[in-house]
């Protein structure tokens, strides 16, 4: 039978040996390298991949090289759940990045605990690390503080009165769950919210929509190209007032794809997106300003909060290593017993009740101008 | 006949153990994992190879009734009922066993839909959609009925993906495993790997006895011959409409119940399982098996899915079965692995002596 | 729902209206030539755009839209001699699922040579905030430009099919094959050329409406199902009817926005899609078709 000598030669390919000092260090990372959340996923895997070189060129951790393991999961839960469970049982690596995506993680979550594996997650759901798994943590800071961060400035700004776009995908629906919550904090009311399709090609219709309902300011929570989309729609439309964007435009090529149109945006972002004009004593400078200057030179294109997540995920879990040596239960609790890690996301203070180690702080609103993005200041 | 087809199952049962064996021998009892979810991958692929390959139908919809069967029961079993205590109807589903105890998010106890009844639950909503769907569906012919199961695929996709009862785009997880007797349950920890395997590929064995026996009855021979010529069926007395319906149904339903199942084992469903391109992939698997060919169909689902979701494919997963379904249906319409490889060898070496064939 | 407000939506209705009639008017060609649905018309729209990008870096716009053009009308000849020309009276299951093969073929291909990254051209005329207003209704001068490539597109067609001697052997082919090749017709040469002209409309489209809506790898399968479900609401290979019934789900769909949540609104349009096909296959405006018996 086919299937059966497909698998015994499969078998016979794999047949691994003991590790032993001196072997490489697997690091398997589940990354939705193609497919709806590829603009996540191909930046992290670009990144790990760059490191992991850099990492190997200076004589690995501990001695031991690093052995990277990408599986693409192409955003679909159930193959990460396929290949968490490879990686866990049969590749026995010693830790996981990602996933990408929110959904993919919770899908995983069991099975890395189950498999006492360390998964460093890329994602940003609550629900990842509350309630917290020992094994389970994630690096991307909370929706929550993306949200009151703009929230703050729109009451500063004296700002009441919103209409809210969000698109269909776990992204913008966790920004949607945050947004609504916390606005009457603030004295926000949210008078139009419209989800659409994450590949909506013209919103035009929904801008109508909010256009007619007299707001202050427009507020959209997605990661896909209709970030762009939107804010020609508006422009277009002769609407004046300010538009808000999630964390999720922290990607140059939608300020450039938006062009003109994205003259004024301001969204809050972790700050390696305005590396270079943070002031010399910012505490991510150096960290922020080696990535850029690494990952630009290598890939040709600009650096993004995703792809920083990825390099945290891995450098925390390095430290780790460093500090605890290669043992598993060893370096998890050093993963937990972190403070004043710096990060690109921020500066990580991790504790046995907080798997996600980032306060308010790890945001900085910026906005756009002559299609450059800088900081707002106060 | 019948003793000839017995035995088939019989050394696919033989396989079944005989792989699982080799695994323990060769420590790797993990690939048992990838070869279950295989098992209920091929569950949708046979259904889909009757539907195409006795009825002539071609479905781009399996995937749809996957996912029926897959977030009814995910969202059944992941409902908070707590709230509902001591209204009427509590006490009835209680003594009826419908309710069940899970673990939640946080350690605590909640109330929800008991596993098997929420399998039941999803089983019979599948059939219903594949009934009411099939009447209109299968009066459409070629392009018109692919185009149907289409829609009716990206429609069940769209549904799940944009409401947040379904999960939105993050789809269902802490789905609960299904527990079938003490000690036996369909879920996806360690510890329940072979009992899990030999359940799916116990019931691929099942489903291919029955199709089996379902080709070579009357009924069957009465959709080989609607494959063949429908009309000159229908001049025959064959009920044509109604044995159509009856295949679109037992199709739809195969999918249902692996969609439920695999659910259940992998501890949660997602709106990629839904998509349009699964639906594709199946189809992909029943092109290469040959259509109505059971076999063919069996052994192609297997090692394809098999080595997808090992990642063996990498990032070009969806480019294979593309190129796969193309090559396939350009060269070899009728399968690769139905017959035997020496008929596809002696076509090619005809076609080639005939360069005069006119389209 | 003030009338300025109902005028807006419609203009957004219209302008993406246009962008499906376009993708049904190439299924049409094709669908008259050979009775086969091309499932990978979406694709040509999507490579369209893709490739006058890349060209765009070092040829001025109008040069690097013809180029796209003619290098996806190469791309549509290449798809139709290896997939289709050969085949011995195939099926129309067979060509389907080669159709669909061919949209992924070629959607993987996209993503290997651009990566997964969204690209467009520059505006035509003006660009992202400049808008023309009439009576409080902004329009992206943009969208002045789509519906003015489709309504030339459209004219030039009817022209062709009703006027010019190709034009009527290939109305002949769709007709009846076998009488037109008795009657000395390269029927055979005319299904390449139906491919080609679908193609280059595809690119087309795909060119112009890149400013508005962007390009990349993936957007090949939303086009097509909208497409195919403008082309049976117009009826089948009835090009006028695809106009119309393109415009009509554009306008539909934006007046749903206002009712609706918007994540349904292609709900709507596959539902609207369904109730055709059972309650008529023919469509709004087309004829007997031999779609059930």
């Amino acid at each position: 039978m086919r299937g059966l000598r497909t698998i015994v030669a499969a078998g016979l390919v794999a047949l691994g040996s003991p590790a032993k000092a001196g072997d490489p260090i697997k690091v398997g990372a589940l990354l939705a390298v193609t497919g709806p959340a590829a603009f996540l996923g191909a930046p992290e895997a670009r990144t790990l991949e760059m490191l992991v070189e850099e990492l190997n060129a200076r004589g690995g951790v501990g001695g031991r090289p690093v052995r990277l393991i990408v599986k693409d999961t192409g955003g679909s839960p159930e193959k990460a759940i396929s290949f968490a469970r490879q990686l866990i049982e049969e590749e026995q690596v010693f830790a996981i990045i990602g996933p990408s995506t929110s959904g993919e993680t919770m899908a995983v979550k069991a099975i890395a605990e189950e498999g006492k594996t360390l998964l460093l997650s890329a994602s940003a759901a609550e629900v990842i690390v509350n309630p917290v798994a020992p094994h389970v943590f994630k690096v991307a800071p909370k929706d929550s503080f993306a949200a009151e961060v703009i929230f703050r400035r729109m009451k500063k700004m004296g700002i009441t009165r919103i209409g809210f776009l969000s698109s269909n995908t776990g992204f913008g629906k966790a920004g949607k769950e945050q947004v609504e919550k916390l606005a009457p904090a603030y004295g926000i009311q949210v008078a139009v919210s419209e989800v659409y399709d994450k590949a909506a090609t013209d919103l035009t219709a929904e801008v109508t929509k909010i256009k007619a309902a007299n707001v202050q300011a427009i507020l959209n929570w997605s990661t896909e190209p209709a970030q762009a989309i939107v804010l020609k729609n508006v422009r277009q439309m002769g609407l004046g007032v300010p538009v808000f964007q999630s964390h999720g435009f922290a990607n140059v090529q939608y300020a450039r794809a938006a062009g003109a149109a994205a003259e004024g945006v301001i969204f809050p972002a972790g700050r390696v997106v305005v590396a270079d004009a943070l002031p010399a004593g910012n505490p991510q400078k150096a960290v922020l300003e080696a990535y850029k200057r690494a990952y630009e030179a290598r890939y040709k294109e600009d650096v993004s909060t995703f792809g920083g997540h990825a390099f945290d995920a891995l450098m925390i879990l390095v430290r780790a290593i460093e500090l605890a040596g290669p043992d598993r239960a060893k370096a998890r609790a050093a993963v937990e017993n972190l403070r004043g890690f710096v990060g690109t996301g921020g500066v990580f203070n991790f504790s046995a009740a907080d798997h996600n180690g980032l306060d308010i702080d790890a945001f900085e609103l910026v906005t756009v101008k002559d299609g450059r993005f800088v900081p707002l200041g106060p | 006949m019948r003793g000839r087809r017995h035995l088939q199952v019989v050394v696919l049962a033989a396989a079944v153990a005989g792989v699982q064996l080799a695994t323990l021998a060769a420590g790797k009892g993990f690939f048992l994992t990838q070869l279950t979810m295989s098992a209920y991958a091929t569950l949708v692929a046979l259904g889909l190879s009757l539907l195409m390959g006795y009825a002539g139908q071609v479905s781009l919809g399996q995937a749809g009734f996957f996912a029926i069967g897959g977030y009814t029961s995910a969202v059944l079993t992941t409902l908070d009922l707590g709230g509902h205590r001591g209204r009427p109807l509590w006490a009835a589903a209680e003594r009826l066993g419908l309710l069940a105890e899970r673990p939640d998010l946080f350690g605590g106890a909640t109330l929800s839909v008991a596993p098997w009844a929420a399998g039941v639950a999803a089983v019979l909503l599948g059939a219903a959609v594949a009934f009411s769907l099939g009447v209109p569906v299968l009066r459409l012919r070629g392009h018109y009925l692919a185009m149907a199961t289409l829609a009716f695929g990206t429609i069940v996709s769209s549904i799940v993906v944009g409401t947040q009862a379904f999960g939105a785009a993050d789809g269902i997880s802490g789905v609960p495993p299904l527990v079938l007797a003490p000690g036996l349950r369909v879920g996806g920890g360690a510890a329940d790997r072979v009992e899990n395997y030999y359940l799916a590929w116990g019931l691929v064995a099942l489903a291919m006895l029955l199709l089996s026996n379902l080709i070579h009855s009357r009924a069957g021979r009465a959709l080989g011959a609607i494959h063949g010529a429908e009309d000159a069926a229908a001049a025959m007395g064959v009920d044509t409409g109604r044995m159509k319906q009856k295949t679109f149904v037992l199709a739809g339903v195969m999918a249902t119940v692996a969609g439920v199942l695999l659910t259940h084992y992998n501890g949660g469903i997602g709106p990629s399982e839904a998509s349009v391109m699964k639906s594709v992939r199946t189809v992909a698997v029943v092109a290469v098996g040959g259509m109505g060919s059971l076999w063919g169909t069996l052994a192609a689902s297997a090692v394809l899915n098999f080595l997808s979701l090992r990642g063996y494919f990498g990032a070009y997963d969806d480019a294979v079965f593309g190129g796969i379904l193309v090559a396939v249906m350009l060269f070899s319409p009728d399968g690769i692995l139905r017959g035997d490889l020496g008929a596809l060898a002696s076509r090619l070496a005809a076609r080639r002596k005939s360069p005069g064939e006119e389209a | 729902m003030t009338l300025e407000l109902f005028f807006q939506y419609l203009v957004a209705g219209l302008t993406y209206g246009s962008i499906y009639a376009v993708v049904a008017i190439g299924f049409n060609i094709i669908y008259n030539a050979t009775g086969v649905i091309n499932f990978a018309q979406g694709e040509f729209v999507m490579l369209g755009g893709m490739i006058a990008v890349s060209l765009h870096r070092f040829a001025p716009l109008p040069v690097a839209i013809a180029g796209a053009v003619a290098a996806t009308a190469a791309v549509g000849a290449l798809v139709e001699l290896t997939c289709v020309r050969w085949l011995t009276r195939p099926s129309v299951l067979r060509l389907i699922v080669i159709t669909i093969g061919v949209a992924i073929l070629l959607r993987e291909a996209a993503l290997f040579a651009w990566g997964e990254g969204v690209r467009s051209l520059p505006y035509f005329t003006g660009d992202e905030v400049t808008a023309l207003s009439f009576h409080g209704v902004s329009v992206s001068p943009q969208a002045l430009w789509v519906l003015g490539t489709t309504a030339l597109t459209v004219a030039l067609l009817a022209f062709f099919f009703g006027h010019t001697m190709l034009g009527r052997e290939m109305r002949a082919c769709a007709a009846n094959r076998d009488a037109a090749a008795l009657c000395g017709i390269p029927t055979r040469n005319l299904v390449t050329l139906a491919f080609v002209l679908s193609a280059a409309i595809g690119a087309l489209a795909g060119c112009v409406v890149s400013p508005i809506t962007y390009t990349s790898y993936a957007i090949g399968g939303a086009l097509a199902i909208k497409g195919f479900t403008v082309a049976i609401l117009g009826g089948l290979g009835n090009g006028a009817g695809a106009v119309a019934a393109g415009l009509l789900l554009g306008m539909l769909e934006s007046l749903s926005v206002s009712v609706l949540p918007t994540a349904y609104k292609d709900v709507v349009t596959l539902t609207i899609l369904l109730a055709i096909l059972f309650v008529r296959p023919s469509g709004l405006f087309g004829g007997r078709e031999a779609s059930r018996i």
